[in-house]
This record gives structure tokens, sequence and C-alpha cells, in this order.
């Protein structure tokens, strides 16, 4: 039964496209978790719960007669002030830290949130309802939700849109430059400061964004933020830091391969085989790494 | 520095103080009876916490009301000393074991799930605490040989067996091609079990069987396999987040089945957040408004629905009402065993025999009760959209007729 996929073609072309839909969701998390983690060296283990909190916001939205959809404007606009605000109070403690320290830093705002988000909107279970149908393809052999394809859509609107800030705005610049080399940059006059607290800001604006489209496509619950910051490191440490193309890919191989490990390993191994291949790349790095002669700096 | 000691030794005064009146609170006092409880009341329990809660609440007020319990002559008032467990089984039972030691309790009233029970099961048993509980469902709770552990309700095995023997019966007594998906817990994967022994007895084929990861919120994987094999029943249990995903994606992936089986389809507000595309579902439910059962303290199901929501601003989910339950048991138990030693009261709990507007309420060997079945209902929605749950199994209490098989979406 676990091999029904080779049984039915149909099946495969279901699982690729709902694995692309569903990496390209991720890939718009991991985005930004790249960026921050480029830019200020920080891992954040809150990342899926800026998710989650990004997904009460068009939930509420949702809950008060406005169409859910509207929450991938609405809630970027308030996680923005939500990052800029972590980054005041903790983050900018932590940024010129060792790694551990940061590490430590966002698990600990991770379980403030968690509690918080519990506390404030409760345990139960929520969903947004887009009532946007669904799209069949040959001959309703594939079906194709209109929120996945939506979602995907908005997460592809919104990284080019970022690549391209990157690229042409004054701040955009600034981030960059502070990236490569942050003294370089705060002797040349950027203010690395105000850099790094609009880097978490367009962090928590992209999960926002992401925690939106979750809420659309999937369910939210308070506790649900973990797997989405596992599958952003995962997808981070695969594409490698910087390389943002490499993102886009992995993200979609991840959503590709989860769906794949999914028919043929069962569902219990879904979430599994993410840390299983996520292991497998960290050893087949270091194996590499071992190969390749490197001058000592 | 003077002042600093002052001050720490005048705090801990009054925390030995605080200390010493907690014990003094507990047991049986004065008037009153004294139960402890630990309860989710933050984390991911939270919800059905405090359903539990209030259903305790509710029964203590009536029943307190109402004249209270009488033992030996003499009446006593209901209290419960409530500890938040934070849904963490350790804490669970670090707080059971408070409650008997620090505090004096002789007497348990259950947590809400089957996970946080098993942990303070062992802890009730090891000081001979009779605990009555009611949202722990887990057949393995059980099968342990515990002596002093009751509940109220159907063991977990049990949810779905009626939609598997409702399918065989409606498919001519031929047995049936099942689908099913269960969350990896101690209550799905129990319910699971139940649904392998049924599909046993009645010939029937499982051909999917899908175990669901506890983050899950994606079963389109699951959905998809349903469509290529075609079932004859689709099966899913994975609390709310389960019944939630199944019928959002089922609707968004047009999937057909003639027959979908579900468990926590009023804690998940299913006809609420999904309207119309929850429509006939069929959900296994402990216990709903429209049975006939009867009992002197909330009269029957309707009264107990309307009181309760006059109460607390809801309706009550079935949580709630077999918390109410476990009260009335303690009630009946006392007043038989004529008084307060704690096995005497155990032996009076094992003979139960009684009649609650939750259900008829006698234990098996294994402190499960044995004398109330599951009833099944489904969603049915009229042309507004305004969906509600009607029971239609088992047939004695069926207030809809079951429609089935569920039209295809195409014809919705």
């Amino acid at each position: 039964m676990d091999f029904l996929i080779f049984q039915v073609p149909m099946l495969t072309v279901q699982a690729v496209l709902d694995g692309l839909l569903l990496g390209i969701l991720f890939a718009l998390i991991a985005y930004g978790m790249a960026l921050q983690w480029g830019v200020m060296n920080i891992i954040n283990i809150a990342q899926g719960d800026l998710v989650i909190l990004g997904g009460y916001i068009a939930y509420f939205m949702y809950l008060y007669g406005i169409h859910p959809a509207w929450g991938v404007i609405v809630s970027p606009i308030i996680m923005y002030f939500v990052g800029v605000i972590i980054y005041k109070l903790v983050i900018n403690k932590v940024v010129d830290r060792d790694l551990f320290i940061s590490i430590l830093a966002t698990f600990g705002i991770s379980i403030l949130f968690m509690q918080l988000m519990n506390f404030a909107f409760g345990a139960d279970v929520v969903l947004a309802n887009s009532g946007y149908g669904t799209t069949m393809l040959f001959d309703n052999s594939v079906t194709l939700p209109n929120s996945k394809i939506f979602s995907a859509f908005i997460s592809i609107v919104f990284a080019i849109g970022l690549v391209i800030y990157m690229k042409k705005s004054k701040l955009g610049r600034a981030i960059r430059a502070t990236a490569q080399n942050a003294r370089a940059a705060k002797i040349l006059g950027v203010d690395t400061e105000k850099v790094y607290a609009a880097t978490f800001g367009i962090n928590a604006a992209l999960c926002g964004v992401a925690g939106a489209l979750i809420s659309i496509t999937f369910t939210i619950h308070p506790y649900m933020g973990l797997p989405y910051t596992i599958r952003s490191f995962m997808i981070v440490i695969v594409a490698g830091l910087g390389n943002l193309p490499g993102v886009a890919m992995s993200g979609m191989g991840l959503g590709v391969f989860e769906e794949f490990a999914d028919y043929i390993l069962g569902t219990e191994f879904r979430i599994g085989s993410v840390f299983l291949l996520l292991v497998l790349i960290l050893v087949y790095r270091r194996f590499k790494l071992s190969k390749k002669r490197e001058y000592l700096k | 520095m003077k002042i600093k000691n002052i001050i720490i030794t005048f705090v801990s005064a009054i925390a030995i103080l605080f200390s010493t009146s907690v014990v003094s609170l507990a047991k049986v006092v004065g008037d009153k009876i004294i139960l402890g409880a630990a309860i989710s009341l933050t984390g991911k329990y939270s919800s059905n916490g405090v359903h539990t809660q209030n259903g305790y609440n509710m029964a203590v007020d009536r029943i307190n009301s109402m004249g209270g319990v009488k033992v030996g002559g003499k009446t006593y008032m209901f209290d419960i000393i409530y500890y938040d467990d934070e849904s963490n089984p350790k804490r669970a039972a670090q707080l059971a074991e408070r409650l008997i030691s620090q505090d004096g309790v002789e007497f348990m009233l259950g947590p809400y799930s089957s996970g946080l029970t098993k942990a303070i099961a062992p802890v009730t048993e090891k000081y001979g605490v009779p605990m009555v509980e009611a949202n722990g469902a887990s057949r393995s709770l059980f099968t342990k040989g515990y002596k002093y552990l009751f509940a109220v309700l159907a063991p977990a095995n049990l949810y779905l067996d009626v939609a598997i023997r409702t399918a065989v019966e409606l498919n001519g007594g031929k047995g049936v091609r099942i689908a099913q998906a269960f969350e990896q817990d101690a209550f799905s994967q129990d319910v699971r079990l139940g649904i392998l022994d049924a599909a046993k007895e009645t010939g029937s084929k499982i051909i999917i069987d899908d175990k669901l990861p506890k983050e899950l919120n994606d079963m389109a994987a699951t959905l998809a396999k349903v469509k290529a094999t075609k079932p004859d029943v689709l099966v899913v249990s994975g609390h709310t987040k389960g019944a939630l995903t199944a019928i959002r994606q089922i609707a968004e992936m047009k999937v057909d089945v003639p027959m979908l089986a579900m468990t926590h389809c009023d804690a998940a507000k299913l006809s609420k957040q999904h309207g119309a595309n929850s429509q006939y579902a069929l959900c296994a439910s402990q216990w709903h408004k429209t049975l006939t059962y009867k009992d002197d303290f909330f009269t029957d199901g309707m009264t107990y629905d309307a009181d309760f929501t006059k109460e607390f601003g809801y309706a009550p989910p079935y949580q709630a009402a077999e918390s109410s339950a476990a009260l009335l048991v303690f009630k009946d138990a006392f007043e038989r065993a004529g008084s307060f030693d704690q096995k005497k009261v155990r032996d009076a709990l094992a003979a139960t025999n009684m009649q609650t507007f939750y259900g008829n309420i006698k234990f098996a060997e294994g402190g499960q009760n044995v004398d109330k079945p599951m009833v099944l209902f489904q969603v049915m929605c009229d042309d507004a959209g305004k969906c509600e749950n009607k029971v239609v199994a088992p047939l004695k209490w069926a207030s809809a007729e079951l429609i089935h098989p569920i039209p295809k979406w195409s014809e919705r």
C-alpha cells in the first residue's frame, strides 16, 4: 500500500504539485531566516512562532468579517513593528555575541510567544476560510486548492519584491553592506543599529505574510510554530547562507521531498524525514569540507 | 541589611502560615468534603481543561445547593482544590503528589486527557486515593489493574466502533473497505485499535492506515490516496486539529467518500468553523443533549444544556457533561459507603450502578464505564447554511435518519 504512488501515476503529479506549492511557502519563511542569519548572525528559533502570530492576525480579520486574504497586507505591517520591538528589547543585546547566546535568547522568545498566544487567543485550533474553491486537473484526478495556489503566488510576489528592494533601495543596500562587513559599513556611515532593527522587522514581516497564508491554507495553533522553524532552518542549511535562489530551490525541493516521504514511508515519517535529511546533509557537508584544502585564517 | 532580613522572616512566616492553613483545609473538614484536581488551565489542553473545570464547578454548585452529601446522618458540602498542570504530564503527577501528601486530599477528580490521567493514576493508586475521572478514555488506563481509578466515560476503542458496524449493516452485512488516519497519541491509537477489532469481526478490510504526526496540519497525501482507492468509509481521529484539517482538505480536494467518521467534532466547533463543508460528517460523542437519560440534579440533557449555557455563556461540549457526572458518582458513592474511609468509598464506587443525565454508569473490573454506549451524530445543514448535530446512532436515541451515502461534491 505504501507504494500506491507508483501504481497510480496521477498521484505522482499530485505529490509534485502539492510539494512545490508547499515548498514555495516554506521558502518564504526560510528567506527571512536566511536574511537575518546572514546579516546579524542570529538563528531565530522563534521564527515559527512569528509565523503563527502573523496567522492569528489574519484569523482575527476573518473573524471580524474582513476577507483573510487582506491579511497578507495587514499582517506584515503589524509584524514589522513586532519585529522591531523584539529587536529593541532583546536581540540588540545578543547581536554581537556568540551564536549560542542568540539561540538561547530566541528560544526564550519562542516559549514566551507560545504561552502569550495561548493565553491571549486560547488553545483552540483555528483557521480562516478564504472560500477560493478548487482547481481540478486531468479529469478531476488531480485537485489543487486555489488557496494553495494563491499562497504560492503571494509568496513569489513578496520574494521578488524583496530581492528588488534589496538591490535598489538605500536601506536594502545598507543591509547588504552590513552583511558583508558590519565594521566597514559602520565606518562608511551606515547606521548598523538601524539596519539590524530593520532586518529583524523585515524578517518578522515575511513571517507575517507566511502566517496569513498558512491560516488560509492550513490551520494555526499557538504551539504549532516549531515545525516551521525547523523547516526553514533546514532550507537555509541546504541552500547555504547568502544564496537566495538556492533558498527558493531548496524550499521547493523540501516540499516535494516531504510529499514523497509521506506517500512512500508513511505520514508518520513526514516530519521525521526532514530531520533525517538534515542530518544526512550536514554529514555530507562535513565530509566534503574535510576533503577541501583550505589555508588557515 | 537588617530591613532585608526582617522582610525575609516576615515573608517566610506568612508562607508557613499559608501552607499550614492549606493542610488544615484539606480532607473532610467540618461539613466540607474536599476533592483535589489537577487540570490543564494553561498549555495546549487549556480549552478542554476549562470545559472540565466548568463541568466540575457546575455539579459542585448544584449538589451543594440541593442539600449536599449525606453521610452518617450529617450533611456535607463539596469543595475542590484546583491546580494548573500546564498540560504537562510530569507536572500533573507532581501536583497529584502534592494534593495528596501536602494538602492531604483523600479523594481526587481526574484531569483532562488520557495522557495526563495516565500520569496521575500511578500516584493515586500508590496512596490508595479513589479517583473518579471523566476525560481519560484510553484503553490502556483500564488494563493496568488499577483499583482506585473509575472513569465515567466509555473507553476510546468504542468511539468509532458504531460507525464501522453501521457501515457494514448498510452494506447488507458484507465487510466494507476502510481508509483510516490517526494521530500518534494514546487516545487516537486506541480509537484505531477499536476500528481494527471491528474490522476483524465484520470481515472488513483496511486499505489505508496512516498515522498522523502531532504537528500535522496537512493531510493532502492521505486524502489523495483516499481519492485513488475509493474506500467505503474514511475514519479520521486526531483531536480538534485532525477534524478541522480533514474537513478543510476534503472539501478543497473534493474527496468523495460514502461515509466519513471522526472524533472531536464538537470540541473543534466543526460546523461553526467550516459551515456547510462539514455537512454529513459522522462524529463520535460521549454525550449529546438530546439523549433521554435522567437524574434528580440536572433533570436531563436538554436542561443541563440550558443551565450550563446560562451560567458559562456557551453550550456544553461532552467534556463538560461527563465532568459534571463524575461529581454525581462521588456523591452517590459517599452516601452508599456511609463513611469517608477510602477503602469503603472505593468499594462503593466499584459497586456503582446509577443513571445520570449523562448516561448510565456501572464500572467494569478495570474501572471503565461499560453501561453507556457512544453515540454518533451527523452534521446536518439547512439551505441557509445553518448546521446542527443530530444523533443518528444508536437507533434508540436517533433524532434524525443517517444520510448515506454522502452526496458527491459535484452534486452538492
